[in-house]
């Protein structure tokens, strides 16, 4: 999920004691991301090489990269803070917040996505709609991608600036220079590389930190009875005080919990947010891009607990965290125990983690953006018909565009920081109308050409006027702004689905013919594809890796329950 | 749409329909087209070989820090010698890569190359 950062402002209390030796990791770090860059350039061909990998990967690499384009450092701080803030209700986010629709998406989506051949999201409701819905979602998701990687670019300047010390200015330079670099260099191959570089760096930094951090609080039933008598009962259970009219701090009950965030904002994310999308089309046959969100989700039941303990950890070291009596933010979970606990050596591979996850949250945004510009707007709109070289060619100059306008956000942003979390709310709710208008149209053969537009345009505007007229004037009484995310989700699920419909109902159905692997019980040619040798392997299948991970993710919640 | 179907200008009638507006079989025909020029699968290089390099590397440095580490260090991460495990630990997991990489080399999955060619599966 998109993690609600609130604007990230670090103490300054929190400056590392840094030296050289892990100055001497971090700098070995940025070569190698360079190296990766400059080996993975001699790929790049053709468009399909710089935008899609070619369509060749391998489904570890792609199932890494599709979890670690998440697992940005906003994401890392923003689910430390929501543990020290809300409790174990983190594990929502993780358990029902994601497994279900990524397994969803490799089980179910899949084959429609990777059978078309289509290189994005929005080129998926160009075939299945209309160029009204393709032009809409691709300047939106345009738009979108840029302003991300600009609040991850602002996010990463201020963590570096209390703890490292630099300038914020200079860690927005730098590491905007590193990601244009590998990225205008290798394509979507260089940064797939760098995301599983970074997974395997960023386990490093949060296993030693969890560890640590339990050792610290005298182990798990140490954090527990801590937490118990500091923060109440609940604050250590998944389900506790979530009674619809109970009162608890995240402000949701246990059917907006499911509905909100579990169904209509997880499956909107995980299924139709190109910037996770893409990792999978670039597999190298339908199986492996089928199994690369299934691979994606057994790390991912796991990973909550290095955000979450640390988080917990924090809330009981400084009980009052969050709150006006204390210098520490709820985001300072991590920072602070790292200043704590690690000693250098381990601390530089934390720092080295925590910016190679913030260069590669941007760097997701930034991939995903180039594809869609050059191939959805670009090269549908505005120059058509030229060589596949001249949109390489283009590709590489609108990342540099695109990374150079991200900078321009993050330093737009450092002055304006509350328009920014505005800002990033709204797109949240983006990507809720998209999962309308794809569930719709691939289930519904009879969703209209015409009703992909309006369905997206209508449930983009209710779920913005539920939030942002009737939650934050106070027509409607949600405690949290959580609360409320979960409740204007649902708002624009059901207003775009019941404008999808009556739009189709009065307007004209798209041909059959021209639905042909687009909707649930056609095939394209593409899906005929033989299964490549050693696929048939029976844990290879993507039934049983799917369905494992739910009943894993199920399994998880049991001792959170009771 | 072109009567003329001289060999060179085959592709051209294909722009022109393409111009038409994009359908299902134009995206499989472009893609499909793209697939077989893609030198991705061809020249990509190995990542399991830059991880395991890396991972070794950052392994022993951190290793080396864990056996010369004071006991303030320490006492720092509550009596554990924290350098000392996670250099292990990473050591472990680069030659880990490196052992799978020696084991099953890139030559093994490279076939997926040729396969474009002959059919239009991949």
């Amino acid at each position: 999920m998109q993690t609600p950062t609130d604007s990230v402002q670090l103490a300054a209390e929190l400056r590392l004691p840094t030296n050289a030796l892990d100055y001497t990791i971090l700098g070995i770090y940025f070569v190698v991301v360079l190296g990766i860059g400059f080996a993975a350039r001699t790929s790049v061909k053709t468009t399909l090489d710089f935008f899609l990998s070619g369509r060749s990967l391998p489904a570890w690499i792609t199932g890494l990269a599709f979890i670690s384009a998440n697992l940005a450092a906003t994401e890392i701080l923003g689910m430390a803070a929501n543990s020290a803030q809300y409790g174990a209700y983190t594990v929502h986010w993780y358990w029902i917040g994601a497994i279900p629709a990524m397994v969803f998406l490799g089980l179910v989506m899949m084959p429609f996505y990777y059978g078309s051949k289509v290189r994005s999201v929005p080129e998926f409701l160009l075939l299945r709609f209309d160029k009204w819905a393709h032009l809409l979602s691709s300047a939106l998701f345009a738009f979108a991608a840029i302003l991300i990687a600009g609040v991850n670019l602002y996010a990463l300047a201020i963590v570096v600036e209390a703890l490292l010390g630099w300038p914020q200015w200079v860690a927005i330079v730098v590491a905007g220079f590193f990601v244009l670099a590998y990225i205008t260099l290798g394509g979507l191959s260089s940064a797939i590389y760098n995301e599983v570089l970074q997974f395997f760096v960023i386990l490093a930094a949060l296993i030693p930190l969890s560890v640590l951090g339990l050792k610290r609080v005298d182990g798990w039933d140490g954090l527990t009875d801590q937490l118990t008598a500091t923060h109440g009962e609940n604050f250590t259970t998944a389900w506790g005080g979530t009674g619809i009219g109970s009162a608890n701090p995240l402000g949701a009950n246990w059917l907006t919990i499911v509905l909100g965030l579990g169904f209509v904002l997880s499956f909107g994310y995980w299924t139709t947010n190109f910037a996770e999308v893409q990792r999978a089309l670039s597999a190298k046959n339908l199986s492996a891009a089928q199994r690369t969100p299934l691979i994606a989700a057994y790390p991912k039941i796991f990973i909550v607990f290095l955000v979450m303990i640390p988080g917990l950890v924090a809330a009981v070291l400084v009980p009052d965290i969050g709150t006006a009596d204390s210098d520490l933010q709820y985001n300072d979970a991590i920072p602070y125990l790292m200043a704590q606990l690690l000693p250098n050596g381990v601390l530089g591979i934390a720092v080295t983690g925590l910016l190679a996850a913030f260069m590669a949250g941007m760097a997701a945004n930034v991939s995903s953006f180039n594809t869609v510009f050059t191939t959805d707007i670009w090269a549908k709109y505005v120059v058509r018909d030229r060589e596949d070289a001249y949109y390489v060619r283009f590709g590489r100059l609108i990342t540099a565009i695109g990374v150079a306008a991200s900078v321009g956000t993050a330093f737009l942003a450092s002055s304006f920081s509350n328009i920014m979390s505005y800002l990033q709310t709204l797109f949240s709710f983006f990507n809720v109308p998209m999962f309308v208008v794809f569930i719709m149209g691939m289930f519904w053969k009879r969703a209209s050409m015409k009703s992909g537009f309006w369905g997206l345009l209508a449930g983009t505007t209710a779920a913005m006027i539920n939030y942002f007229v009737l939650y934050k004037q106070d027509v409607i009484g949600i405690p949290t702004d959580q609360g409320a995310n979960f409740v204007s989700a649902i708002a624009g699920f059901v207003a775009g689905a019941v404008v999808m419909v009556a739009v189709s109902l009065f307007t004209a159905p798209k041909p059959d013919e021209e639905l042909q692997g687009l909707v649930y019980g056609t095939r394209s040619p593409g899906m005929a594809e033989p299964p490549a040798a050693g696929d048939d392997a029976w844990y290879r299948r993507p039934a049983l890796l799917g369905w494992g991970a739910v009943v894993l993710a199920a399994a998880c919640y049991i001792p959170f329950s009771f | 749409m072109s009567e003329h179907f001289e060999p060179g200008e085959r592709h051209e009638a294909a722009e022109r329909l393409r111009r038409a507006g994009y359908s299902e079989a134009d995206v499989q025909r472009e893609v499909t087209e793209l697939e077989q020029k893609s030198t991705t699968a061809a020249r990509i290089f190995d990542l399991r070989r830059i991880i395991g390099g890396l991972f070794v590397l950052y392994g022993v440095i951190l290793t080396l820090t864990g056996l010369t580490d004071s006991d303030a260090e320490i006492d720092k991460a509550q009596g554990i010698n924290i350098n000392l495990w996670t250099g292990l630990g990473m050591l472990a997991l680069g030659v880990f890569f490196l052992v799978w990489l020696w084991l099953r080399p890139a030559s093994a999955p490279a076939p997926p190359l040729p396969a474009p060619e002959d059919a239009p599966s991949e």
